[in-house]
């Protein structure tokens, strides 16, 4: 389902359209095609979607060995016409970060420091914590305005937040295992 | 948003209300292209920003008065006649006649009829249509009936006027005056405008009200459901409009379902007669949620246990569990343990002190992030001994989009796939793995449960495609978009559906459970090809056309991959385009119909917001807001605050309320929290002088998780700042550069001062009022070595105060105070 590389040309045109909006006096459309031909040679392209804002700007992800090493505006976007914003061009730097923190870490009550956990440890903790707060806590009846007792099955003891900034699908599996756990403090971005 | 950023392109005068140029670059192309067509750009914003520098005509206003501005343009447009009649009477509620009963501001001093001063609620049993013998709005056509919205609405804004906005807003009146020419000058069948909005307006204590005075505005001038018209939402995450269509949000379920109430939806079977309309599309409500019940509980979902409804949680009562909520509620002890996935509340959220707070007396907190958050770090916040934080923190590291396969919802409704480029490297999971890994590992410790309590999790299907662990997001995408859960037949007795084939379109959910769907609006988007295998159409490349200028092959709109909505607004009564210019869809008397025998459909450059077949003369045939219950734009909309909005000061405010007596919204949300968490400053405080609105920076993202730990974007800004005008700065001996504080009754920061003629002081009721302005993407934690990446939090000095509708925040008009130096 990848994208076909795209021809170098148009991405240049592409380029050159982002060069006229920053202000750049000389066109240098044909050297960065060559250079940018030459940096994706032998990558694939992949289908992106820009994470920042929300007007969604298509992005064209290559990668080569298992790393990225380029990510630029997709021409073929309607709403974008493939240009992207200091941000959207900034995104390699969200994968090629040394600044990115690649072990899963813990810090135990009143520590003053992170101590790196294998992620089995991480999970069989989590759900602990989980399983004991959501049954020390978990309401399963309670009387309504009138009274009567009810079924509500709820859970205040546990509030999840976020994201705006995870796909569709974690958002419904978020709501899914929230709601199904009898969550109600269950919020993201969108509220603030 | 009601559009499309392409279609701006077609409008003839555009009204910016928020930073499009800067916060939205890539979509003001579409600005700017309609620009070069001639049309012209009005900005409304307290601050001269980039967006102004591209504007015909830039308009400061006094941030917290925008019901004014907009109540003073629909002021003008009724006094000189510029409305669109024909839409207004035919397409709105205007011509729908009120209980005599009701009353508003004008009469009441600044209140709507039933307020109870003691409970701070309305009661609004008044805010009601007349209705007929059988039960039908009694409408007057000729809108002179004192009692029709029209007349109410026109005597409601009439306090509006000219003279009132110079006072409010401090704009001065022949500004206004040209403003309101030129943009209700986009009245009518030949011309449209768009307005664009963002957190300018969501952030007050009459955010949804200031929302819908725009949309207002947009129903009088006719600028709903027409190229080049419509509500333009800007919103500024990548997914945030995903995440609320899948209701990662304490009031619903996914599709805009209601979050059940104890007190109100005991039971399915009430639940479903008190939330479902009589008209309108919602009266389909059924459907959509026995569906939901089907996709979370799947088998266990049977009508004889209500589809599983008794396992969803019920809310004690609505005014709970918000964000704001949350964060009163951890710091009183409510909440012990908490899941912040791919959110920073310890910047991001107001009063971010409490905030923090109220994270350091949890039990355990479990961070998901990309980067180590000020969250996760919150055991190191500045004036804070780790020792004293008994608070448990377990830190995921999490895959950005780049890293992993799925697809996110953009602010047009254009839900786009996204593919995984590389793997992720070393312990690093997409969130989507650590939901499943989460529910597998919980459903195992409740494995030997028999609580009715626990049936409904265990029922709940986490394992999608091969590895349990590792789910395939085109599979959650599926159960999003709904399948048969049974073998499906017409009524010949024709197989329409085999078993688990994904459903084609809404229209074929069904309450009976022979459907399941994750989330209605979103059915359409995965579809059986004829091979029999799965498309998705969020994954579609087609690029756009002289054609199809919308690009209905790029990804996939919802609902049923619609570009405009409301569009059946863009055609006159009889169908036909309101004006060659402006045309969108129209009726073709003679195209074929849904029969062999039938002729006439909808046809044009969009998929048709209603019926295709319904005839522009058939019942409803003229009616555009289908998912209204009375099938009209509404003038009249009852909220909890009023069926039209009022103005009302933000709760601190520099100025008495010059419109009535009542000072505040009267039922906005002001939460009382221990410690002085929340102190607010009085009406003109002397202490807390300055009107503040904080906003953002194009080269830096919100709370700064995903630009604060980039080099190439963290090195753009040298520090934190706030704007402050040349004439406050020459009052207060401040120098450009020079370290300032800034404080509120809840906290202070430390930053530079950037002394600008972007912002001018404001004369409001013959005083002058100085605002500044303050970016809010700065936290404790950055690039080691790189001051500028790290920063005080703005958000420590906002309060925890809310609209009384949706509890958000007023974060973009509160007060504060400046001094010079590190006070």
């Amino acid at each position: 389902m990848s994208l076909s590389r795209r021809d170098f040309l148009k991405v240049g045109s592409a380029t050159a359209a982002g060069v006229a909006v920053t202000g750049r006096g000389v066109d240098l459309a044909p050297v960065e095609a060559a250079a940018t031909s030459l940096k994706i040679k032998e990558a694939k392209a992949f289908a992106g979607v820009c994470p920042y804002c929300a007007v969604g700007c298509g992005q064209l992800i290559y990668a080569k060995d298992g790393k990225i090493i380029d990510i630029e505006g997709n021409p073929d976007t309607p709403h974008t016409q493939g240009r992207l914003c200091p941000k959207g061009a900034a995104t390699i730097e969200l994968s090629n970060n040394p600044l990115r923190p690649t072990k899963a870490l813990y810090r135990a009550a009143g520590s003053d420091k992170w101590e790196e956990k294998p992620l089995e440890w991480m999970y069989d903790e989590i759900a602990k914590r989980y399983y004991e707060t959501r049954e020390k806590h978990f309401i399963e009846r309670e009387k309504d305005k009138d009274g009567k007792e009810i079924t509500v099955n709820r859970l205040e003891a546990i509030a999840s937040l976020g994201s705006a900034c995870i796909d569709n699908e974690e958002c419904y599996l978020l709501t899914k295992l929230n709601r199904t756990l009898g969550i109600v403090y269950h919020e993201h971005q969108a509220r603030v | 948003m009601t559009t499309n950023l392409i279609d701006i392109q077609n409008s003839d005068v555009i009204m910016a209300t928020s930073n499009m140029a800067e916060n939205h670059p890539v979509g003001f192309q579409w600005v700017m292209k309609a620009k070069e067509r001639g049309a012209k750009l009005i900005h409304v914003d307290p601050r001269f920003t980039r967006t102004s520098a591209a504007a015909d005509i830039h308009v400061p206003l006094r941030s917290g008065t925008n019901i004014v501005f907009f109540g003073g343009l629909m002021n003008y447009a009724m006094d000189k006649d510029l409305y669109f009649k024909e839409y207004v009477v035919h397409y709105t509620n205007a011509s729908f006649l009120i209980d005599p009963a009701f009353k508003t501001p004008t009469d009441l001093g600044g209140l709507f009829t039933g307020f109870d001063e003691a409970k701070q609620t309305y009661d609004r049993s008044s805010w009601k249509y007349q209705l007929d013998g059988e039960g039908n709005p009694k409408r007057d056509l000729t809108l002179k009936d004192p009692n029709s919205v029209f007349q109410l609405l026109k005597r409601h804004y009439s306090r509006y006027t000219l003279d009132m906005v110079e006072k409010v807003c401090g704009i001065p009146k022949a500004k206004f005056e040209e403003v309101a020419k030129l943009y209700c000058g986009t009245s009518g069948p030949d011309k449209t405008g768009a307005i664009t909005y963002a957190l300018n307006l969501t952030q007050h204590t009459n955010g949804v009200e200031n929302i819908r005075s725009l949309c207002m505005l947009q129903l009088l001038l006719g600028n709903v459901g027409r190229p080049g018209g419509g509500v333009v939402a800007l919103r500024g995450h990548a997914n945030v409009q995903g995440a609320t269509d899948l209701e990662v949000l304490y009031h619903e379920l996914p599709g805009y379902l209601a979050m059940p109430l104890r007190d109100v939806h005991p039971d399915l079977k009430t639940y479903l007669d008190k939330e479902t309309p009589k008209g309108g599309f919602w009266t389909n409500k059924p459907k959509f949620m026995v569906s939901l019940l089907k996709a979370f509980y799947g088998d266990a979902a049977t009508k004889d246990n209500e589809f599983g409804y008794q396992w969803l949680p019920k809310r004690a009562k609505a005014d709970a569990y918000s964000h704001q909520h949350m964060f009163v509620d951890m710091y009183n002890g409510v909440i012990k343990g908490f899941l912040a996935d791919g959110q920073n509340p310890a910047v991001g959220g107001p009063n971010a002190k409490l905030a923090r707070s109220a994270m350091q007396r949890l039990d355990w907190l479990v961070v998901v992030d990309i980067f180590l958050t000020e969250t996760a770090e919150v055991w190191k916040a500045p004036g804070t001994n780790p020792k004293d934080v008994k608070t448990e923190v377990f830190f995921l590291p999490a895959a950005p989009a780049a890293e992993k396969d799925g697809s996110l919802t953009n602010t047009m409704r254009v839900i786009q796939w996204h593919e995984r480029a590389v793997k992720p490297p070393g312990d690093v999971r997409s969130d989507a793995d650590f939901f499943c890994i989460l529910a597998h590992r919980l459903k195992k410790m409740y494995a030997g449960s028999k609580k009715d309590r626990d049936k409904g999790f265990l029922a709940a299907n986490f394992k999608y495609g091969e590895k349990p662990d590792e789910p395939e997001m085109v599979e959650v995408l599926k159960e999003i978009n709904g399948f048969a859960t049974e073998e499906i037949k017409d009524k010949d007795g024709k197989v329409t559906y085999k078993k688990g084939q994904a459903l084609n379109t809404f229209a074929h959910l069904t309450d009976d459970g022979a459907t399941a769907s994750g989330c209605w609006i979103y059915t359409g988007v995965t579809v059986e090809g004829a091979d029999g295998k799965l498309v998705n159409k969020a994954a579609s490349r087609k690029p756009a056309d002289a054609k199809d200028y919308l690009g209905h092959g790029w990804g996939f709109a919802w609902p049923a991959n619609r570009r405009i909505i409301y569009n059946r607004a863009s055609a006159d009564l009889q169908g036909k385009p309101w004006s060659e210019k402006k045309k969108l869809l129209w009726w073709d008397p003679e195209a074929p119909g849904n029969a062999p025998d039938k002729k006439g459909k909808w046809v044009g450059l969009d998929v048709p917001d209603f019926n295709a077949f319904l005839a522009p003369d058939a019942k409803g045939g003229d009616m555009p807001f289908i998912m209204r219950t009375d099938l009209v734009g509404a003038f009249f909309g009852p909220l909890v605050d009023g069926p039209f909005p009022e103005h009302y000061e933000p709760i601190e405010s520099p100025t008495r309320n010059l419109l009535s007596k009542q000072q505040n919204n009267p039922v906005a949300k002001i939460w009382k929290v221990p410690d002085q968490k929340n102190d607010l400053a009085p009406l003109g405080s002397s202490e807390y002088p300055y009107v503040i609105t904080t906003y953002r920076l194009t080269e830096h993202h919100l709370s700064g998780v995903m630009s604060r730990y980039l080099p190439m974007l963290a090195e753009l800004f040298d520090s934190h700042f706030a704007e402050i005008s040349h004439e406050l700065a020459k009052e207060l001996s401040i120098a450009n550069g020079e370290m300032i504080t800034v404080a509120s009754p809840r906290g202070k920061i430390h930053v530079k001062a950037m002394v600008t003629h972007r912002l001018k002081p404001f004369v409001v009721n013959g005083k002058t009022v100085h605002q500044i302005g303050v970016p809010w993407h700065w936290g404790y934690n950055g690039i080691e070595g790189l001051p500028g990446s790290k920063g005080d939090i703005t958000n420590d000095l906002s309060a925890t105060v809310g609209d009384p509708t949706v509890y958000i925040q007023e974060t973009k008009a509160f007060l504060c105070n400046v001094k010079k130096g590190v006070v």
